[in-house]
């Protein structure tokens, strides 16, 4: 028996100079920030203000810093593989060997989909939903912390795969039999199950926190009908979460089995189905797509009504729409496979109910149209990212029911024109979305604006980059290039691929600019300094308090009494001339302890989903045992809450006070 | 005054709209999350019944489920897990009513019902594993001992709860997150229980008639 399991020292690719290069960039670069947070002492504060934090506005920003990092590790990822298919055409093979594009392209899907999309989307939740609702955190805070760090236990292994072993070979979906212990032997496909695994639990439990934060503990008067769209959109991504994700846990689980104890239920032999891995998965992957779009829709919501100073038009179609997708997003899931064979019935019930979610999605468009009719529109960074997003995803959103037309599907799937479409809905929808909330929020999380003019610039290599990249790419699929392809024979492919390499290159220009705009905003931040807490002119909640807000967010719960609160009280405030003095005396706030319990589970999982992709055991025993014992040492802790003391509250208040009128 | 008057003024100042009543109790927010992770469960464990129910004629030539299910024993163990379930409903009365010793025995009643009906689980699996019909024998025996095992698994992470459950009760006494905890945990045991009860139909006794 060999103590260290299947690992050896030929896991560590030493002969390919990429990978070795690119791993002793990551290593070098993690040393260099672990070195300098080391001789400046910042380990302490880190250890107690960020990593053990339970507070939701913390969590959220580490949320949106590690989408961030795996947004530059995803996108070199496209890069490589633009940079190879433009040149590999004819009998030129590029500079990637098989093996290694194969790779890249399923840690690219992965990557972009698991750990940049869900986490911009869940960190933006956890940043604004609570201030939005009124309250002072989510339902359940340490879980929280949990969830935060269990995604990024998924992330580390993902990332550990480019060193040590190898990543999935088989596309971001892992389709059996190729999946297989029979067809894939390497350690590519465990790591990619163990990391979806140890972070679809993490996931599962925001949907949880969140569903239960949103039903349960809204402030005073927030009915339901006062929400602000966000939190609607908040809500049913997160009630799809809890429907969906557990089908992929399953799923997953059921392909874990098949490898590693030999079952037989996705494989060729013995009346295993592969076909069924294919259902269950996009049972899951379909509504996940609309619980990465649908929050993003929010955030469009709430900036179009901010920027256009007027009432979101038509809330009450806009609630019904995101709540009707939410239900239809489930109904759809035959659409990624039509070619299955189910028969023409089937194929039409998923295409008609393919076709028939483009309805709530059209009213909504329709909604932010006339959001911004008729208003004064301040042309503001993230109404450009709105703006941009709404004439793209309505041409991708076409390119969508174009796809659900079985007949076609069958013509272009799997070809690359389903890679510009799904792009081209994710991009401008999620992305863009994400972009936007975090220009709009990021005030309210630190304090200060963003630069507006490198926003402007990276709106703008983000929008025309996007269109050079993608656009040529629907034309090849036309011209039959299908998916995932090394090297192709076709020549007249070639300057298509190219102009979509040069594409790529324009969108690097975008992240670059806004790597630019965040060093130049906090350099510049004094003169970007928000005071007031309310630097759009805000109608929701999560204005109405500080930025940065307090630990305890509001030092009051707010009373709310209709829809856009904070506006009204605003108004109110102007036609009375002066503010209500504030007569009632503060009192103490418990808020939730920091708990170091949501890391140390991590370094835990991280332990088990390691040893058993290589097949470790003792130490899965150990990391399994681990994790249940700091489980019990949670259990068992004395003090759950610490008390913020009403003196401490009236400081804040009245300094907050005095700066906002001096 | 007439009627109406009367029970609109109630209406707006005296009984608040629920939604509109404010953050709820702790109590109900933690049963609440709890209700919505065991929905999430339930939803896993759909997957696992529509994989059962694709399979469960996948036995490629091996054993079907009429050929290896013992009815007499399965309904015993069903017994036992039903009998459990209420044994643990009077555990939360008593807790309830914060009679520590009454939940001490009432809990170890659980406990040990939920022992005997993992005990005899575990000796159908073994007995089928015996004569060969192993999770490896055909795609219907993967999907029959992923699904029953998943259950059983359950099982076994209640037993666990409930022993520290018990050790906090011990400890820390019937303290309000205590009896929260004990709440949860209760929900959590009943919904085996109907998870069971599918479980049985469609397994068991779909499985011998067919």
């Amino acid at each position: 028996m060999n103590l260290l399991g299947n690992l050896t020292w030929s896991a560590i690719p030493f002969d390919q100079p990429i990978v070795m290069g690119a791993s002793g960039g990551v290593i070098l670069g993690i040393g260099l920030i672990l070195g300098w947070a080391t001789l400046k002492g910042y380990w302490p504060y880190l250890w107690r203000e960020w990593l053990t934090s339970v507070d939701h506005k913390r969590i959220g920003v580490m949320y949106l810093v590690l989408a961030m990092l795996m947004l530059l590790r995803g996108f070199s990822d496209a890069i490589m593989m633009r940079a190879q298919q433009a040149v590999a055409a004819g009998g030129a093979q590029g500079y990637l060997p098989p093996e290694h594009f194969d790779q890249i392209f399923s840690a690219h899907g992965t990557i972009m989909i698991f750990f940049v999309a869900m986490p911009l989307v869940i960190g933006l939740m956890n940043f604004a939903v609570p201030l939005q609702l009124g309250i002072r955190d989510v339902a359940f805070p340490t879980l929280n912390s949990v969830s935060l760090w269990l995604t990024a236990s998924g992330i580390l292994l993902t990332n550990v795969s480019l060193l040590i072993g190898e990543f999935a070979r088989t596309g971001w979906v892992a389709y059996p039999p190729l999946s297989e212990l029979q067809f894939s032997p390497g350690v590519g496909v465990d790591y990619y199950l163990w990391s979806l695994q140890i972070s679809g639990i993490g996931t599962l439990l925001t949907g949880i926190n969140f569903v239960t934060t949103i039903l349960k503990t809204r402030a005073p008067g927030m009915g339901y009908m006062r929400m602000p769209v966000f939190c609607w959109t908040a809500l049913a991504s997160n009630l799809m979460i809890v429907a969906v994700f557990p089908v992929l846990t399953a799923t997953l689980a059921m392909l874990l089995l098949d490898r590693y104890l030999d079952f037989h239920f996705f494989s060729v032999d013995a009346g295993g189905n592969p076909m069924m891995y294919v259902n269950l998965f996009w049972v899951w992957g379909h509504p996940e797509v609309y619980i990465l779009v649908l929050p993003a829709f929010g955030i469009y919501s709430e900036v179009s009504a901010t920027f256009s100073g007027k009432p979101l038009f038509g809330y009450r179609s806009m609630v019904a729409a995101t709540m009707a997708i939410c239900i239809l997003s489930c109904l759809v899931w035959l659409h990624h496979f039509f070619t299955m064979g189910a028969g023409a019935n089937v194929n039409a019930f998923f295409g008609i109910a393919s076709m028939i979610i483009a309805v709530p999605t059209g009213v909504k468009i329709f909604n932010w149209m006339f959001t911004m009719y008729g208003g004064r529109v301040r042309f503001a960074v993230p109404v450009l990212w709105t703006i941009g997003f709404m004439v793209t995803f309505v041409l991708g959103g076409l390119t969508g029911v174009l796809l659900a037309v079985p007949a076609v599907d069958w013509q272009v799937h799997n070809s690359v024109f389903l890679v510009a479409h799904f792009h081209h809905v994710i991009i401008p929808g999620v992305v863009f979305g994400a972009f936007a909330g975090y220009v709009y929020w990021f005030p309210k999380a630190f304090g200060f604006k963003l630069d507006e003019r490198w926003g402007r610039r990276a709106f703008w290599c983000w929008f025309i980059g996007f269109h050079v990249a993608f656009m040529p790419v629907y034309w090849v699929g036309l011209l039959g290039m299908t998916r995932r392809l090394q090297h192709y024979d076709v020549l007249s492919w070639q300057p298509w691929l190219v102009v979509a390499a040069a594409g790529v290159v324009v969108i690097l220009a975008g992240i670059v600019c806004q790597a630019v705009q965040l060093a130049v905003s906090i350099r510049g931040r004094e003169e970007l300094r928000d005071l007031t807490g309310d630097p759009w002119n805000g109608r929701t909640l999560e204005w109405s308090t500080a930025s940065p807000p307090p630990a305890w967010n509001f030092a009051f719960l707010p009373n709310v009494a209709g829809r856009d609160s904070f506006w009204t009280a605003k108004q109110r405030a102007h036609t009375a001339q002066a503010e209500p003095a504030q007569t009632r005396a503060y009192q103490p706030i418990e808020m939730p302890k920091n708990s170091p319990i949501g890391f140390v589970n991590a370094f835990f999982a991280v332990v088990t989903g390691f040893a058993l992709i290589w097949h470790i055991w003792w130490m899965a025993a150990v990391g399994l045992a681990g994790a249940f014992a700091t489980l019990l040492v949670f259990a068992f802790r004395d003090q759950e809450e610490v008390e913020i003391p009403a003196a401490q509250i009236a400081q804040f208040e009245s300094r907050h006070h005095a700066e906002v009128m001096p | 005054m007439n009627v109406a008057v009367t029970l609109d003024e109630i209406r707006q100042e005296t009984l608040p709209i629920t939604s509109e009543a404010g953050p709820a109790p702790k109590r109900i927010v933690v049963a609440y999350g709890f209700w919505v992770f065991l929905l999430s469960d339930i939803v896993m464990f759909s997957a696992l019944f529509a994989t059962y129910a694709v399979l469960v004629n996948a036995t490629a030539g091996g054993p079907t489920g009429a050929q290896l299910f013992n009815q007499k024993i399965v309904a015993i163990e069903t017994a036992c897990l039903l009998a459990s379930s209420y044994t643990c409903g009077l555990m939360s009365l008593a807790s309830g009513a914060q009679r520590v010793d009454r939940t001490y025995v009432l809990a170890l009643v659980t406990f040990a019902l939920g022992v005997a009906f993992l005990a005899l689980e575990l000796r159908e699996f073994v007995g089928m594993i015996a004569i060969g019909a192993t999770p490896q024998r055909s795609a219907f025996l993967s999907a029959f001992f992923t699904l029953v095992g998943c259950h059983g698994l359950h099982v076994t992470a209640g037993l666990v709860w409930l022993a520290v459950m018990m050790a906090q009760v011990a400890i820390r006494g019937f303290r309000p997150n205590v009896l929260r905890r004990l709440l949860c945990f209760a929900l959590f045991w009943h919904t085996l229980d109907i998870i069971w009860v599918w479980l049985f139909t469609v397994v068991y006794l779909m499985g011998v008639h067919s």
